[in-house]
Order: structure tokens, then sequence, then C-alpha cells
């Protein structure tokens, strides 16, 4: 919303010596924020000029050498405009003047000493809407009684200073200078004037010629008038002056008071050519599938939740947003019927969001007070009259189901004390709500608020409240702290232990996007599940909510890779989401993504599967699972390697897959796994209790078997556990071998075995019988031998 | 025997033997030579059993002293060669200390996390429960419980993901202030409530300063005497602790649907500390923060009294304090995850 000072200087009288950025600033306190304040025109040392003489320049073929009258002196000024002439009065940019374009300097032009600049409308920092084509290929001429040597941007009409306030969506009654001459007057304490709605009326009627028929609940008042023998003509100055200000554009003076009267009241309204409308208007929803050729010129096409004005047998324009083609005013059009009325606001916004977000529609959806549609009424016949000539018809057309009674609303003294938690003299606050133009009643332990109709975001005593703090400025209000009780509250630390491990463990933590391509949704999982997808997406990029996070993970991978960045080790928490039995799902997942080099205790060294597989371990164990699961080489996505790749068991149940990328899928050894949390977490943490300190020192006895290629090393390690017993206190695999002395389809795996007792020093005897006894166990059961070499 | 005779001799023998001693083999084999079983002091001593009774004494202490000379002058002297072939050995192994170290190399904790998890403490140290609620979240709950029926006017701040097939009754949440309404509902004795929800939200939106997913956190307390002086003095410990002590706070009235009164919060602008600067526009403040008293149509339609209670919500977007901290000025460098990126955030935090 942009606000003239001139045109709300209408309605109150601000001090003079305030100035615009103050106004601004101290709006914004009350609530009102603003964009931008200042000059209309941000332009310094522009003077009326006449031109004496003009002639060609000896040295160019289109510049003029002018001798320009500026008051105090003769300039010498180059020009290059076509339209210089002698006696014409002109706009003159003296040297040292600002203009959007630059400062003029005196300067020498091909030779001929140029001391300033005549001006053209377009190099004053006008918006484009409100220049000709002459604005922009001449210099400006001003009318002949423009005074030479005075400011010209006052002959312009132009000296206005400008608000640009980003209003918040309750404050609809703002988008009116009315509402801002009422709001000014509460911060400064002054008095909103008159607005002037005298007219005379002739004999006739316009019931008689004209009628309406409200078809629709959408429609709560409907009013209508009209006036004859308009002459069409330019506005007047004061007119244009305050629409351009204002951000409009000025076209004739019917059309001008239409929207002069909409920024006076906030209340739109439409002026039809009476003849080309008939005798009968209806206000009706637009059946689904109707067509209507709006004022643009384009065929709409409309449904149901569309409202239309229309005659008996079309629509002939879309309520609050947009009139019809058929009966727009035109340079022709002598009699006019008025409306001006109240739609339903969401069923406009909806109809503007598909169409045109335009001045009209904005105060239609922020919402309309009745009396200014009234009001609004009667301020353009008053103007149509005063600047058209118009004749306006006695009677009103009128159709009313909205309630225009003053809300009373209680305000208890104690009630402001605890919500603003602060005490506000009691003549304070009552002089506040009276600033503010309400009626205020004292009843001792509250008062009875009388708020008028213009303020629509009041409805309750919380509203007063707020009213009361942001005049007594919610800054003022002194900040403590509240006195709660002690409570003792639980929070699960578990996700940020996770990540914590994971980053001591060397990972980068990643934050990505939660929306992904359709395409992707089902990779780097067996599940079956239904995807989540979205009903108006961005783009197709991002249409569908991850089910996995490897795909996010790939993508951050095939990023970093285009970079140059070629050792990556990256982890993510975030949630998977899915559909299952029409309920919205969503699971905690994480994922870890590993390729490049590594840095593994000291060394850099290349991620493998054990790598990972080392990562993933780590994570668990650390979390309390040691030993509760394991990796089985089952149920594996053909994202991934099929030899490389395993899934995560937990206690019987599938909770992750780990292993190498599929070629298919990443060409470079990219390694990753995925755990769903949700699957994971459930499982309690075992108790971490202490274990005694041998007493007994252990006894270490190596040992190489050679095995079938197939024989995993698992596999030896359970028949090794399995045969021990109780006295192998822990194995270790130290060498795999293949080569030289070990055949083609056999490897050699070399273990040492450390024998213990908790009660006492174990003899060699002992350790033998153990050791013999899990060699005779390896060899009949794995089909091993004892490699002696 | 004269015993003052035969020590001196060995004395000077001793005194003549020590000039040539360099190494711990030559000094082993003077060790032999006096104090082995054949050696010069071990065969004098043998002698004692010659020697009168009454002279016993003064042979043996003089035998002692020429054992003891020996013995200093043999303890010494191991102790300087020893140090010296050991300073020799260590000056053998002097290292070029400017050559690069060998690290174990720690991971980095992406800066959204640093800030949530900063956030998460301070409120917990408030004692607020950290409430999480689901990324997917019904209209209801999103917009209509929190004052913002369907056509809203303030909806249009919010662009918002419906779900596809939907009929706009599901969404992607647009604002944390939806955890505002689960935590209310699953209250069940609508008593007092104390919480913080940090998360994701999602808004059809996508710029330098935007991007379509980002991050936010809403507080909500509720009590039967919480005022607007207690949101502030609230916020104003938040700011000091998140921004440092020197942050002042500023409150605009403003409007949201699900408050009021509402206020915009501002803080002095971290740049220039409120002098004016391009960050703050020359205005000296920075706005962070949405709050106000939740409105009583709110508290209602969770199911609590607004007659006894009052409450007071805020919310604010982590990827601004993270911008605003970290000197972050794109978005997209947040979402972008490029490993050199990440790989910044491996310290502490200044504070």
């Amino acid at each position: 919303m942009l606000l003239s000072r001139n045109f709300v200087s209408d309605y109150i009288d601000l001090p003079k010596d305030l100035t615009i950025e103050q106004i601004a600033e101290d709006m914004t306190s009350v609530g009102n924020e603003y964009d931008d304040a200042g000059k209309l025109i941000n332009c310094t040392k522009l003077v009326v000029g006449q031109i004496l003489e003009a002639y060609d320049h000896p040295d160019s073929d289109h510049l003029h050498v002018c001798k320009v009258d500026v008051g105090n002196e003769v300039l010498n000024i180059v020009c290059g405009a076509p339209n210089v002439k002698e006696g014409l009065k002109v706009v003159v940019a003296l040297p040292g003047a600002k203009l959007p374009g630059g400062e003029i300097k005196k300067g020498m032009i091909r030779g001929i000493e140029s001391n300033g600049m005549l001006c053209a409308k377009s190099e004053l920092g006008l918006d484009n809407k409100f220049l000709e084509e002459k604005d922009k290929t001449g210099i400006h001429e001003l009318d002949d009684d423009a005074k030479i040597g005075t400011d010209a941007i006052k002959a312009l009409g132009l000296d206005d200073e400008v608000i640009d306030f980003e209003l918040t969506s309750n404050r609809g009654d703002l988008l009116s200078v009315l509402g801002m001459a009422y709001e000014l007057g509460a911060i400064y304490k002054k008095n909103v004037k008159d607005i002037d709605l005298e007219y005379k009326t002739v004999k006739e009627n316009v019931k008689d010629e004209f009628s309406i028929d409200i078809k629709t609940d959408d429609c709560t008042l409907f009013l209508a008038k009209k006036v004859k023998n308009v002459t069409i003509k330019e506005s007047p100055d004061f007119i244009k002056e305050r629409l351009i200000a204002s951000g409009i554009r000025p076209i004739n003076n019917v059309v001008d008071i239409s929207n002069y009267v909409m920024l006076e009241t906030g209340q739109p309204l439409h002026y039809y050519d009476a003849n080309s409308l008939g005798e009968k208007l209806i206000v009706r929803n637009a059946n689904d599938g109707e067509k209507l050729t709006t004022l643009d010129g384009i065929q709409r096409t409309l449904s149901k939740d569309d409202i239309v004005i229309a005659d008996p047998n079309k629509a002939i324009g879309l309520a609050g947003v947009m009139g019809g083609l058929s009966t727009e005013v035109e340079e022709t059009t002598k009699d006019i019927i008025i409306e001006s009325a109240i739609f339903d606001k969401v069923k406009i916004r909806k109809t503007s969001k598909k169409i045109l977000r335009s001045e009209a529609s904005n105060r239609f959806e922020k919402g309309l007070d009745p009396k200014r549609t009234y009001m609004a009424m009667e301020r353009s016949c008053a103007l149509l009259q005063k600047y058209a000539n118009a004749q306006v018809l006695d009677g009103l057309v009128e159709y009313n189901k909205i309630t225009m009674e003053d809300k009373e609303i209680n305000l208890r003294f104690s009630k402001v004390e605890s919500v603003l938690g602060i005490k506000i003299d009691r003549d304070k606050i009552i002089d506040i709500l009276k600033s503010l133009g309400f009626k205020v009643e004292d009843k001792k332990d509250y008062l009875t608020v009388v708020v008028p109709t213009r303020r629509l975001d009041i409805s309750i005593e919380e509203d007063l409240i707020e009213e009361v703090g942001r005049m007594y400025g919610m800054d003022n209000i002194e900040g403590k702290l509240p006195l709660l009780k002690v409570i003792n509250t639980h929070f699960d630390k578990t996700k940020r232990e996770i990540k914590n491990k994971l980053i001591d463990l060397g990972l980068n933590e990643t934050l990505s996007y939660s929306l992904i391509p359709n395409s992707e949704v089902h990779k780097f999982t067996n599940e079956e599940f239904t995807e989540i997808t979205l009903n108006d997406p961005m783009s197709e990029d991002r249409n569908t909510l991850r089910y996995s996070l490897l795909y996010s993970l790939k993508e951050i991978y095939s990023y970093n890779k285009s970079r140059n960045n070629s050792d990556i080790s990256i982890f993510e928490v975030g949630k998977g989401f899915y559909k299952e039995n029409d309920e919205y799902k969503e699971d905690l997942k994480l994922a870890v993504l590993m390729t490049g080099d590594y840095y593994l205790d000291v060394n850099k060294t290349k991620v493998d599967f054990y790598i990972i597989k080392g990562v993933l371990e780590e994570l668990l164990d650390f979390l309390g699972y040691k030993d509760r699961y394991s990796l089985v080489v089952d149920d594996i996505p053909k994202e991934f390697h099929p030899g490389q790749s395993a899934s995560i068991i937990m206690q019987g149940k599938k909770i992750g897959v780990i292993g190498k990328m599929h070629p298919s899928v990443i060409k470079d050894n990219v390694y990753a796994f995925e755990i769903n949390l949700e699957k994971l977490l459930v499982n309690r943490a075992s108790k971490m209790v202490f274990k005694e300190i041998p007493k007994y020192p252990s006894v270490r006895k190596d040992v190489a078997f050679i095995v079938d290629k197939d024989v995993t090393v698992k596999e030896v390690m359970d028949v090794i556990k399995k045969s021990a017993g109780r006295l192998l206190s822990k194995q270790e695999l130290f060498d795999v071998y293949t080569g030289e002395n070990v055949k083609d389809n056999e490897k050699s795996l070399a273990f040492a075995l450390y024998f213990s007792d908790e009660s006492k020093t174990l003899t060699e005897e002992e350790v033998m019988e153990c050791f013999n006894k899990i060699i005779k166990n390896v060899e009949e059961k794995l089909d091993a031998k004892v490699r002696d070499n | 025997m004269d015993i003052q005779k035969e020590t001196s001799k060995i004395k000077s023998m001793i005194e003549e033997d020590k000039k040539s001693v360099k190494t711990i083999q030559e000094l082993n084999e003077l060790k032999v030579k006096y104090m082995g079983k054949k050696g010069i002091i071990s065969e004098l001593n043998s002698k004692i059993k010659d020697v009168p009774n009454e002279e016993k004494k003064t042979f043996g202490m003089k035998v002692n002293e020429v054992r003891t000379l020996f013995n200093d002058f043999y303890d010494a002297k191991k102790e300087e060669i020893e140090n010296k072939v050991l300073n020799e050995k260590l000056e053998k192994e002097r290292i070029d200390i400017t050559m690069p170290s060998k690290k174990i190399k720690r991971g980095s904790k992406h800066p959204m996390t640093r800030i949530e998890e900063k956030f998460e403490d301070l409120f917990l140290s408030m004692g607020y429960t950290i409430y999480d609620g689901p990324e997917i979240e019904s209209d209801e709950n999103c917009f209509q419980k929190l004052n913002l029926p369907k056509g809203h006017a303030a909806r249009d701040a919010q662009d918002t993901f419906y779900l596809k097939d939907e009929f706009e009754n599901y969404l992607l949440r647009s604002q944390t202030s939806t955890a505002q309404v689960r935590a209310m509902e699953e209250n069940k004795d609508k008593g007092p409530l104390r919480i913080v929800c940090p998360g994701k939200v999602y808004r059809r939106d996508e710029d330098a300063t935007h991007s379509h997913q980002f991050m936010q956190i809403e507080g909500l307390v509720i009590d039967e005497n919480v005022s607007m002086a207690d949101l502030k003095g609230t916020l104003e410990l938040f700011c000091k602790a998140i921004l440092g002590e020197k942050t002042k706070v500023r409150f605009r009235p403003s409007y949201f649907p699900f408050t009021e009164p509402s206020v915009e919060v501002d803080v002095t602008c971290f740049k220039c500390g409120g002098k004016g600067c391009a960050l703050c526009k020359q205005t000296g403040w920075i706005e962070v923060l949405g709050a106000g008293m939740v409105h009583p149509n709110v508290l209602e339609m969770s199911g609590y009294d607004s007659k006894k209670y009052q409450g007071f919500a805020f919310g604010t977007g982590i990827d601004r304090f993270a911008m605003f901290k970290y000197g972050i000025t794109d978005i997209r460098t947040i979402y972008g995850n490029d490993i050199r990126f990440l790989t910044q955030f491996d310290r502490k935090d200044d504070e």
C-alpha cells in the first residue's frame, strides 16, 4: 500500500516538521511495517526554465543549442530532444542536480558549453506505467503558466512524499487513506476530518430504471446507483497527482474517480456503462465451465466457486476481480451504474489467485467495512457530479444482509495486566482506546469499548489488549523470566550420540532434501511400500518424499565428484516416508556413504567393504548391541554389488543393508549402508556392567588353516569358538593368504587364539589339550588342513 | 707389610688408570683389575689373615679406603660414559619436527545441527521438553487449529506443498507452529506445558535466501499466569545466549493468526552491533523471531480452558541463525553438502 502524504493530509493535519521517514518509523512501532519511505520524485535542483533561443549545433545532426532562462540567469544548454523550440517552458536540471541517472555537471558537448540539462519526464525516476511515448522521446513541455525559476517538481504536480507499507493481512482497514488517517491520528493525537459527501439528485429514481437480483450467499451487501450525462475528460490535477503517488495510472475523470474513492475509503467500486448493461443485474455463482471474456480481452473458464455479475442471459463480470469487456466505461459512455458491494473474501481470494491480483481484489480479500460501502457510493456520486458533471438519480438500489452494528467488547484492567505482564494506568488505557476512535465507558473494573465497524480485526478482549499494547509500545514491556514449576525434562540423546560417534569415526554430517524424483524412490531397497507424492511439486526432481536416504547421499557423492572431491565419508540422519493402510508414516533412518581415502588410525587407506563394515560395527557396538546383529548375504537390492553386500539382521529382523554400490549405479568404489533407526532402537541396549580384570595371564597360540575358498571366516571362527569352550578368551584373524603353496581353490586363514582361566594360570598341557581339540574339529568339520609351512 | 705404602701405591695406580678410560668396556676391565677375585684390591684384602690382630682394624680401613676410591670413580665414570653414549644416540635420533603430523581425522557436524543442538540445550536447561512432531501434517493441525481456516488471507505467506490425492487435507508442514497443536492435544490433563519443537519445514519457495526445505524451532509455554513480559524475558535470555551478551531485543507489534497480541522480534544487528550496516539495511536491527500470546481460539480448539490458561509461543528459522552465526550468505550452500563446506565445521564453536 502506497500512502501519499498529500493525500492523507486531506484528512489529517500531520505536523509539518515531521519527516516522512519519521512517520514511517512511528507507524512501524505500532505494527505497520514499511518497505520504503521518501520523496515521490527523488531529484534535486530542478527548476522551471524557458527556452529563449534554440539553434542547431554546428557540429551535430541532432543536437540543439539552447539559451534557457532559469530566473536568476540564462544558461547555455545543449540538448538532443527533437521538440525543443523557442518559448517552451521546460524542466531544467541545474549543474549539481541529482537525478536517478546520475549528477548533472557543467561540460563541453562537441565544443559547445552546456550548463545543465533539459529533462524528459522519463528521466525523473517515475514508474514506466505513468509515462507516455512522448515522455520517453522528448523533453517535457510544461504548462505556459509555470513560473520561471520555481521548483519544477511542484510545477509537475509531483511534489509529494510516499510510504510503501507492507501491511499485515488483518489490517484491511489500512488499505485506505481514511484508515491510515485514523491510525496516524491515534499516534499523533489528531482528529480525522470529515469527507465531503454532498451532491444534488435529479427527480428520476434509479429504482424505476434498474433492479438487482442477488442469487448467492457470497454477496452480503450490494448497492447500486445511477448517474446520467457524464462528461468524460481528463481528471483535475489533484486527482491525477494523488493517483500517481498511490501507484495508479490516471485514465479519465470517471475511471479515476472510481479509483480515487477506492483509495480514500478502501471500498472498490465498479462502474458499468448503463446503456450496455440493461435494466437488471444479477449476482450469482458461476456455472462450472461457464465462459467469460474479461476486460483484458482474455476468455476465462469459470467454476461454481467464482462469483459473477450477470445479466439475465450471461455473465458480464467477475465480481470483485475484473469487469467484463461488454459493459466497460468508454470515452462515449454517458450514463453509469455504480456498484458498491461486499463479496465473500475467501471466494474472491480463490478467484483472484487464479486470474489476477488487483488493488480491488486485495481489498475484498481482506474484508470490508459495510459503512464504507455506503460512504464510497456517496463519495462517488459527489465527485462524479463535481468533476464529470454527472446528474445523480434519486434513490438507492440496495441489498443488505450484513450487520452494521458497532461491536461492544468488555476489557478488564486485570486482564490487560495479566496478558501484557505490566501495569498500565487506567487513564492511559482509556486514552489509547479513545485515540483510536473507539467509544469507551468506564465500568470501574472494566471498560466497555465500542469498536467501529471499520476495525474488522477486533472482536475479542485480547484484540483490545493488543491495541493497548501496540499504542503503549510493545517494546516498553520490561522483560522478566516466568516463574514456573521445576520439572524433570526427559531428552533422548540417542540421535545425537549416533551422530557424535560417526563424527568420531571421521564421517561428515550432511543435510539434504526430503523431496526427490519419483523415479528414484524405490531404489536401494527391496522393501515394498507406497510412496508419497506431491499434488503440485515445484519440479519433477522434487515431487516425491524419499523412502531411503541413499539416493540423496549418492547425489551428494556425484556433486562432490564433479568438483574433484574424491575422498568422501558422509552420513545423514533423516526421515524416510511412506504410506501404509491409509496412514502416513515417517521412519527415522541413518545412511552412510564412503569412498576414496579414509583415515584409519594414522594411515590413509582406500575405503573397502571391511572399512564400512567396521564403521557399522563400531556404531552398533557403541549403541550396546554387540554380538546381537549379523550380516547375511540375502535380499540384496539391485543397486548393490551382489558379491560385496549384505542385509543387516538384528534379533532375527532385517534393519538395513550394507555393501558396495553396483557399478551400474556408480562406477567408482563407493560403499554405503542404511539402517532403519526405528527398527534398531526398539531393541534395548545391553547392560553396561563391569567385568573383573583377569588376574591370571593368557596364553597365545597361533594356527593357520587351509580351507576351501568358499568357507567363510565366520564359519571357521564359529567352529573354533564351539570347540574351545570357556578357556578361549579371544580369537583374532591375522592373515589371509592365497598364492604359493596354497592351491587355487583354497586359502589360508591364520588365527591367534588366546587361552585363559579366571581362577588359575593354565598349564601348557591344559592349553594344548584345548588347542588340539580345536584343530581336530576345524579339520573334520570344514575339511581343513593345518598349514605347517 | 706396610699397609700405608701398599694402599698409596694402589691409589696412584688408580689415578694413573683413570686417565685412559674411555669406554664401558675399558672401565669394566679396570674393575676386574682392581675388584675382580684376583684383582689388586681383593688380593690385598686377602692378606688380612696374615696381619696381627691389633693391626687388622687399620688394615681393613685402609683397604676400604681404596675400595671406596675405586667404586666412586667407577660409578661416576660409568654415569659419565653412559650419558655421553646416550646423548650421542639421541643426537642421532634428531627429527624434523616441521614435517606433517599423523592425524586421527575427526569428522564434522552439519552447521544446522550445531545450531539446533545449541537451541535444544538452552531450552532444556530452562526446563523445556523437546517435542518432535511429524513432517507430514494435516491441514487441520497446520492451519485450521492455529486459527487459519481455509481461505484465510494469512495463508498466502506460506505457499504449501499439499500431498497428492488428498484434496488439500494433508501437507508437508509449512511451520513448526503445528507442534503447538499436537503438544496441546496430546497433553491429556490440559495443564501447564513447556516445549520446543525443532524440525524441517517445507514451502514452495526457492532463491538465495529461501530454500523449499528449511528448519524452524517453535516454543510454547502454557501456564496460568504467563505474560508478554515473560515472553520478552525468555527471548532476551535466548538471544543473548545464542548471539552474545550484548544483544538487545526489540518487540514490534505484528500479526499472526495464532497469537494475540503478536510481535515480531528484532535483535541488534550481529554484524555492526546496532550502528547500521548493509546487512541490517542501516537500521541496526534484524528481525529474527515471530512471537505472541497464544490466541484463546487456539487454546480452546485444542481443549484448553482459555479462561484459566494463558500461553506464549515463539518461532524462528534455524537456517537464519546458522547463516548469521557462520557468515553464510547463500542458503543453497547449506543444502549443497560440498565436502569442502562440511569439513569446515570440524571444531568446537567459538562462544
